[in-house]
This record gives structure tokens, sequence and C-alpha cells, in this order.
């Protein structure tokens, strides 16, 4: 019998709710375990990275990694998984462009340890100890991760053959990329494995927008009670779904909710945010400035509602530091 | 996925003008040039004195040519001026016009900046980013639309006649659509125009007829246009006729109507005199009305009134039957290729300024109403009787009413001066009175203005340069008005009586102009007139193809100049027809179309209407005629489905990248 191609995943920042895409592939995961060796899933299989550094280049055909790159051990992996495998699959949205722990790019490093280990509520650390590289204890010495000023996506740490969006990605995503990836014909490289239309294409609510669509004031989910049929940015929603990659099916938008953005844009877009900020700003129904700002103040959090998933991978990808000093990224 | 693009790995020209020493004064040319040299794809860098020369555009031609370059950059003045220039040499010289950019050296880096060192560092920043984009650009060619040789003539003033006639001796078929009853416009209601004194009806009453009997003119009076489909060349009009109650083609001008009107006498305040006499329910707006039609006032007719009337005009008109009370209002539609906008302008409503006093003594006039006073064929047969039926011993002016007036306009109405020493020569030929002209600067600056003021002011006219403060009254009780004002020349304050005053009203946008303006799909300055496409260079053209500005609509102007606009946009239209197609620029959108989520963001923001929703496909779609490259769209489409040639996502990545990277 041949060998069966051989297929890894791995988890860096990110919460796991991509590996359980995997899971989710229900059935049909039986078939992807019949036609692939798993050689490594720390999350669910006893692999160590000696295993993984025993194996010679390429010897992996394909790479799953879900999670951004924020820790130097984070981006080791990241480059000896590249070294080992054909193919290197950013794998969700926080490996694809970020994610929610690339919303830490609106922060810096000083300031993020100081509000986990210092200053919320429930903590503790009366002696201010924070995260270090090196920690001694009684004469033992102990080696941790450094943590990075900037977190940065997996395209932006290695070499990524395909992305395959959403957080997590759905399993009818996951499917259509394994089969993609295991029959025929590879996309060009860089593609991301998902339809590349806007999401109101395949949203259920697509007829009820009207072609005069102007929007006075933005409204948060719970501040409504949301009509199940019509379109939700004529309900004052900010749904991202005019900006972000169709093929998840409008899950959220089916389950009442307006789409976040996991996605991502399209191929033809930079910036996920700055186009819904762009296409938004130009239906505001009032061309006053003050009724402009009462409008936009409706939005409370505008970073977190247009770039939640992808501030590392945008045009701004992270707040300015003090000493605007982005590259090499330091360790502490 | 679009097609790849060539990116060349060279043949690129870059020649940098010297502009005189509009560049090379300040912006170290030969440093440019050697710079552009070391860039890559570059295959050749030039400096010259005058790229626009014919030698300077030979020497690019000979480039491409000899050195097979593959795109051309030239750093100059603004692509406003030379860019078409520079695309034809590209094109000469046998690359795609395209295949071409230029950079704005002048506007953008010399002109505005002294420092030299500096200036030659943002130069190579510019130059690198064009250098950078303009490997991107794909070939493009412009479209031909056919031009409809109709025309829409909107407003039947001197503005709109004249172009008429203008087009139609050409042999082009003319619609003009009239609101009132009559055409002629304000000029039919001055009597004497300035400074020849030549008599307003007698030059004008010959045109208008010439526009009734004119095979290649359609005249619709009492008709307003009231939607604008299409576009340049393939305009669809849709006017509303008013009724007139009375067949045009039926009616003689006879006029036996009027007299066998129920009504012996006169009763209802007359428009065309400024509401200073009376005229029938069924009138004439004036003797030399055309059309020579009689026209029933609804609200006034006994008839629309009651039902009951006798119906005596219907009696006389008898065999003609002429007269139809049941006349219904009409709505036609018309294809024409271009149209030229004649709306024409709105007297000052001198009531905003209460302190003059208008409306509220009755021997303040506006200018306006002076013209009617002294028009023999006037409410007075041209004698100048007050409204208190006394003639005026003294007469005061005032000049820049509702002009130059920060309460009011600020802008200068350039007829007020000139028309104010025409009525006082007319009321002192009349009259013998003394006439005291106010004004705040003597502005006469047209040919034989400057000579007409000094005849007035030989002719005893007495000039004050101050502006009125106050008009009142005499306490003294003698029914005279006291004219208030500080003699900035005699540095005293006077007060004047007069039995009469006249208020020299300016000129306003008309009160429908926005409107107007957008149904026709233009701009309007901030006075509110129509916006030219360029001041000086494109004085009748609009912002819209194919409509073309006459007259005041355009901004105040006088007689000559308002013909010479006419003929001027008579003939930009001629221009059009008799090519009879028009080139249009390739940098317009287009709607990926399987990409495309149909979310419609993009449609109501286009302001030229070129974007509708297909229901069939569900996308959008962009009327490429109708598209005037102007990025709306392309940058709200939050899926990036829209993509506008020349202004692609990545030639503009790259040029902000190329003007970004440090040399």
């Amino acid at each position: 019998m041949a060998e069966k191609p051989k297929v890894a995943f791995y988890w860096c920042a990110s919460c796991g709710g991509c590996d359980e895409t995997v899971v989710d592939l229900a059935e049909a995961v039986l078939d992807v375990v019949a036609a692939v060796d798993i050689v490594f899933w720390p999350v669910a299989m006893d692999f160590k990275r000696k295993d993984v550094e025993a194996m010679p280049d390429d010897a992996i055909l394909a790479t799953f990694v879900n999670g951004a790159i924020r820790t130097t051990e984070q981006e080791e992996m990241a480059h000896l998984l590249r070294r080992k495998s054909k193919l290197l699959l950013a794998f969700g949205s926080c490996s694809h462009l970020g994610g929610i722990p690339g919303l830490a790019n609106l922060f810096d490093r000083e300031s993020i340890l100081q509000a986990v280990y210092c200053e919320s509520p429930s903590t503790v650390n009366e002696e201010g100890v924070l995260p270090s590289v090196r920690h001694n204890d009684n004469g033992h010495s102990v080696e941790l991760p450094g943590f990075y000023e900037t977190v940065r996506t997996l395209g932006q740490v290695v070499d990524v053959d395909f992305y395959i969006p959403g957080c997590p990605p759905t399993a009818r995503i996951l499917r259509t990329a394994l089969q993609t990836l295991l029959g025929g014909e590879l996309p060009p490289k860089g593609t991301v494995l998902a339809p590349d239309y806007a999401l109101c294409e395949e949203c259920p609510r697509k007829d009820s927008k009207p072609v005069n669509l102007s929007i006075s004031q933005f409204k948060r989910p719970q501040e409504v009670l949301i009509d199940e049929e019509k379109c939700l940015l004529t309900q004052g929603l900010l749904c991202m779904g005019p900006a972000t990659r169709g093929g998840c099916e409008a899950p959220c938008v089916q389950g009442n909710m307006p789409c976040t953005g996991c996605c991502g844009p399209t191929s033809r877009v930079r910036d996920q945010g700055g186009k819904i900020l762009s296409s938004l700003a130009s239906l505001l129904e009032s061309k006053e400035e003050g009724e402009i700002d009462q409008a936009l103040a409706t939005i409370p959090d505008p970073a977190g509602s247009f770039y939640r998933y992808g501030l590392p991978s945008s045009l701004l990808r992270r707040r300015k530091l003090p000493d605007s000093n982005l590259e090499p990224p330091k360790v502490r | 996925m679009p097609e790849p693009k060539d990116t060349g790995s060279g043949g690129i020209g870059v020649y940098v003008c010297h502009c005189g020493t509009n560049i090379a004064g300040t912006v170290d040319v030969n440093a440019l040039t050697e710079y552009a040299a070391t860039l890559p794809g570059v295959t050749v860098a030039r400096n010259y004195k005058y790229a626009c020369s014919t030698p300077g555009q030979e020497l690019i031609k000979r480039d491409i040519h000899e050195l097979n370059l593959t795109r051309v950059v030239v750093a100059a003045c603004s692509p406003c001026l030379h860019e078409k220039t520079f695309r034809n040499v590209t094109s000469e010289g046998g690359l795609n016009p395209y295949y071409f950019h230029m950079v704005n050296l002048r506007e953008h880096d010399s002109w505005v900046h002294t420092d030299k060192k500096a200036a030659t560092e943002k130069g190579k920043d510019l130059i690198r980013a064009a250098v950078r984009r303009v490997r991107l650009h794909r070939p493009l060619e412009r479209k031909r639309v056919s031009i409809d040789p109709n025309v829409l003539i909107v407003g039947g003033g001197i503005a709109g006649i004249h172009a008429a006639l203008t087009l139609a001796n050409a042999g082009k078929h003319v619609y003009l659509v009239e609101r009132d009853a009559t055409i002629g416009g304000h000029m039919a209601m001055f009597d004497k125009t300035f400074p020849t004194l030549d008599c307003a009806a007698c030059i004008l009453t010959p045109k208008m007829t010439a526009v009734k009997s004119h095979p290649n003119i359609t005249l619709w009076t009492l008709s307003e246009v009231t939607q604008v489909d299409g576009y340049v060349g393939n305009y669809k009009i849709t006017v509303k006729r008013k009724p007139r109650y009375v067949l045009e083609d039926a009616c003689v001008g006879c006029m036996e109507c009027i007299d066998a009107c129920v009504y012996k006498q006169a009763k209802v305040p007359d428009e065309f005199n400024m509401y200073l006499g009376k005229r029938k329910p069924i009138y004439i707006p004036f003797p030399q009305a055309v059309p020579q039609v009689v026209v029933i006032d609804r609200e006034s007719c006994i008839e629309f009134k009651s039902g009951k009337c006798k119906k005596t005009c219907v009696e006389v008109c008898a065999d003609r039957k002429a007269i139809d009370f049941q006349q219904q209002e009409k709505t036609e539609t018309i294809d024409v290729g271009t149209i030229i906008l004649a709306t024409g302008f709105f007297t000052f409503n001198a009531t905003r300024i209460p302190y003059y006093g208008y409306g509220t003594y009755p021997n303040v006039y506006t200018g306006l109403e002076v013209e009617r006073l002294v028009n023999a064929a006037g409410p007075t047969s041209g004698e100048i009787i007050l409204r208190d039926n006394r003639k005026p011993k003294a007469v005061g002016i005032v000049h820049c009413v509702g002009s130059r007036d920060e309460n009011t306009n600020r802008y200068c109405s350039r007829v007020c001066c000139m028309y104010s020493l025409k009525l006082a020569h007319l009321i002192k030929e009349k009259t013998d009175a003394e006439v005291f002209n106010f004004y705040i600067d003597m502005r006469t600056p047209g040919k034989g203005f400057e000579e007409f003021y000094n005849r007035v002011a030989e002719e005893g006219t007495h000039f004050i340069r101050g502006r009125v403060a106050d008009i009142y009254p005499d306490p003294a009780g003698d029914g005279h008005l006291l004219m208030c004002a500080e003699d900035t020349l005699m540095g005293t304050v006077r007060k004047i009586p007069v039995d009469m005053v006249v208020l020299s009203t300016g000129l306003e946008p008309q009160p429908d102009a926005q409107e107007v303006r957008r149904r026709f799909h233009l701009s309007c300055s901030g006075e509110g007139f129509f916006l030219e496409r360029h001041p000086k260079l494109a004085p009748v053209s609009t912002f819209t193809d194919g409509i073309f500005l006459a007259g005041c609509c355009q901004g105040p102007k006088d007689i000559p100049d308002t013909v010479a606009q006419a003929g001027a946009a008579a003939a930009e239209a001629l221009a059009l027809i008799d090519i009879g197609y028009i080139e249009q620029e390739p940098y317009t959108a287009q709607v990926l179309e399987e990409v495309c989520s149909g979310c419609k963001t993009c449609i109501p923001l286009c302001p030229y209407q070129a974007i509708s929703f297909v229901e069939e496909k569900k996308k959008a779609e962009i009327n490429e005629v109708l598209c005037k490259g102007c990025g709306t769209c392309v940058a709200s489409c939050p899926s990036g489905s829209i993509q506008q040639n020349l202004f692609e996502d990545e030639e503009i990545f790259e040029e902000v990248e190329g003007l970004l990277a440090y040399a």
C-alpha cells in the first residue's frame, strides 16, 4: 500500500476554535483520517516538537497552522513547519489576518502586560512580577518564549501557500478546501480557499436591501428587536457582510446577528475596515458635519468593529509606537 | 482574475521639462534627470527647455522609435494643460496613448516651493511614483458616442432666441422651451439699451418673429422641462406643456376676443408691466408678443371661476374656434443631442432691504418698473407719472441694491451702474427733473460705457459717492422722500429731498435654479448661478457633456455679453453636432460582474445616475457612456468589485508606495 500523505495541525496565538472545526467535520473527519496520516497535532495527539524536527524537509504534504504569531516560540514553530511541509496553510482568521489577538496591536506590549498581570481586578501581584524570557529561581534557570510587541499574521512571518478564512472556518469551508488540496490542480499560490465575492451574494436577506439605503444612526444588536427577514444594515445594524468574503453561507445572519467580518476582505481589497468605512460613510443620511459626528458616535468601538479580525494585515497594521521602531520586533 | 499586466523590465522614457525658468528656476532639472535614469525600468531620461514645443515632442517620438520605449513619463506642468498633448505624442510615436503618465512638476513643486534642494528631492519622489505607476498602465481606447443633431434650448430670452436662430440658420432643428406665454424675456421689458440707447423692442422683436417663422424652430411657450434622461448626444427630454386655453394653430392674433371680454375694463394687474398697468383675463402679454396668440388666465376668467360666463370671447372668435376651455396639460418627449440652458435671472426683491422703503412708500420704484414707466408701450405710454399722479421734479437713483452688500449679495451685478445711468438720462430727458445717482463705485468697463457716463454727467445728473443709508418721508410734509447718505467725497452726510426713488436692483439666480440644476445634473457656484466648466477656457460648457450655458443663468451680464455667450453656446453645440460623435475618455468604471455581490452600495452614490441594479442578475451595472470616471463608486464598493481604468487599485498603490519609498 502506498504511503498516505502526511498532514499536520498546529496552534499559535488563537482560541482553539479552529481545531474544533476539524472535529466539526463529523463523519467526514473519518474520510480525512482514512485519506491522510496525521503526523503532528498537539491539541489532540501526542507528538513532540522533536518528532517534527526529526522529519526530512518537505516530508509533510500540508500543515494547517491556526493562530497569529505573537511569541518567539510561535515564530520558531512557523519556520520549522514551513521547512518540513510542502504546503503551509494559514487556517482561520488569526493566522490568515491576525484575528482577535491582532487587536493587541492597538496597544504596546508594556501596557498589555501591565493590564493583564497587574491591573486586572482579579489579579494579586504585589511585587509586580511580569513574564520574562529568563527566570532564575533557587539557582535554577528557565527560559520562556519571548513576547513580541506586535502581533503578526502567519504570512507576515513565513511563506504561506494557501489561506483558509473564518473564525473559525466553517466545516464546509474546510471540507471544500481539503477537496481542493487533495484533488487535481492547485490554485495559484496565495489563494484564499473560499469564494471571492462578498457575503451579500449568499445572504438570505439580500433581496430585502433597498437600492437607496441611507443610514442615520447605527444600532447594536441588543438595542433593537431585529426583524428576521430584513437586511440587517437597513435595520441600522453594523453588518460587515458587504465587505467580507463569502463562503460561510452567513450563519451569523441566519442566526439574526450581523456579520462581523471574520472571513476578511475579498482578494481585490487590501484593507477591509477602510473599505466598509468608505462604503458606510457614503451611505450616511446627513451631509452636516455635526450630524455625521452624531451618527458615527453610535459606533462605540470603531477599531474593534471594522478591524475585528484583520488589524495586523490591514494597511494600519498597528498603533504607532512611541519610538515608531517597528522592525525588528523586540523581545522581552 | 484580471489579465496579467505588462510590467516590462525596461523601456520607460522620462522627460523633465524646464518650462523656461518656471520649473528649472526652482528645481535642479539635471539632478532630476540623472536620478530618473537610475530608476528601475527607465531606459532614457532627458530634460528639455519646453517639452511641449514641436522639437520637444519630436524628441519623445524619436526616442520611442529608436529606443523601443514602451512607456513615457513627462514631468512638466499640470495634466489639465498638456496631458492631451503628450498622450498624442505617445500615440504618434506608436504607443497606446495611455502608456503615458504626467508628473505635475510645476504646480505641485516648483511653483509652490522656494527651497531648491528640497524641491528637487520632492521632484524625485514625484518622478519615482510616476515611473512605478506607468509600468502598470494598460492600453485603453476612447469610445465614440453618436450625437443627435436636434438641440433643446431652455428659456426664450435674448440668449435663448439668439442661440436658437444661430443653430436654426445652420440647419439644425431646435426645440425652444419657454415658461411664459411669450418669448422675449427681460429684454422685451426694457425701454432703451445702454450705452447706444437703441430701442430694446426695435432690435429684439424682429428676432422674436424670426424664431416663430423659422422652419427649423419648434417653439413651445407655457412649457417646462420636467425630466432629463440620457447622456451627451442622446438626451431624452420630457416637457410639460401647460394649457393656454387658446389653440395656437387656430388663433390669428386679431385680439377681437380681448375687446369682447365681458370685463369691459382691464382689472387684473399686468405682470409684463410690473403690475403698474392692468390687463383682462384674456390678454396678450404685450403687443409684439411671440407667439401672437392670446392667453386666458384661469385665476381671473369668469368662465373658469363660475362656469357661468356669457363667453363673448368665444362668440367673437366664431368660426376660428380658437378658444378651448377644455384644453389640458400635455406631456411631450423629445430626443436631442445637446442642450443650451438660457434660463435667465431674477431681479432682487427690494423689500429685503426695508430701510429703502420699497413697498412702503409708493414713490419708491425698482429699475425694472421704471423701464416700463419710460416705455412708450408701457402703462403710462412713456410718461413718468408717479403712483400719486405727480410728475417728479427730483429723482434719486440708488445703485447696488442687493449687490455688493454683505447682507444680501456680495457680488457685483455688473449691469446696474450702466442701467442707472441710462435711467438717469431717460428720466432727465422726459421730465427735466434733477437726478441724483448714489453710487459706491462707478463701474463702466465696456465699449462706449465710460463715454456714456461722461455724457450723462455733462447732462447735469448729480453723482453722489455714498451708500444710501435711509429713505424716509420728509417731516416737512411736502410729499418728498429724504434720501440720506454719507457723501464720501465731500465727507459729510447729505439728505436730499426727492419725489421719486429708483432702486437699481441687482440680478439673482432664478428662485428654482437649484431644482433646474439637479434636473440637468449641473453644478452651481456659491451665489447659485450655474457653474461653467472653466471660468476662462470653457465659459459656456458645463461639467455635463453636451449641456451649455448662455446668458444670466451663468451670472449677471449685459445684452452684448449675453448674445456673445449665446453664440458661443450655439457654436459649441454645432461643433458636437457637425462632427457627429463624441470621444469619451476611457477612464470609466466597470463592475466586475462575476464577483459583484449585489450589495447596492454604489447605486445611490453615482452623481451621474450611471449605475443601475440589474434585477435578473442581482448585480450592479454601470452605463459606460454616463460614467464620468469620478471614482465615487470605486471607493465605496466594499468588496472591491468596481474597477476604474487608469485608477486601478494596483496603479494607485504602486504610485503611493513609489512616492513614499525613500530614495
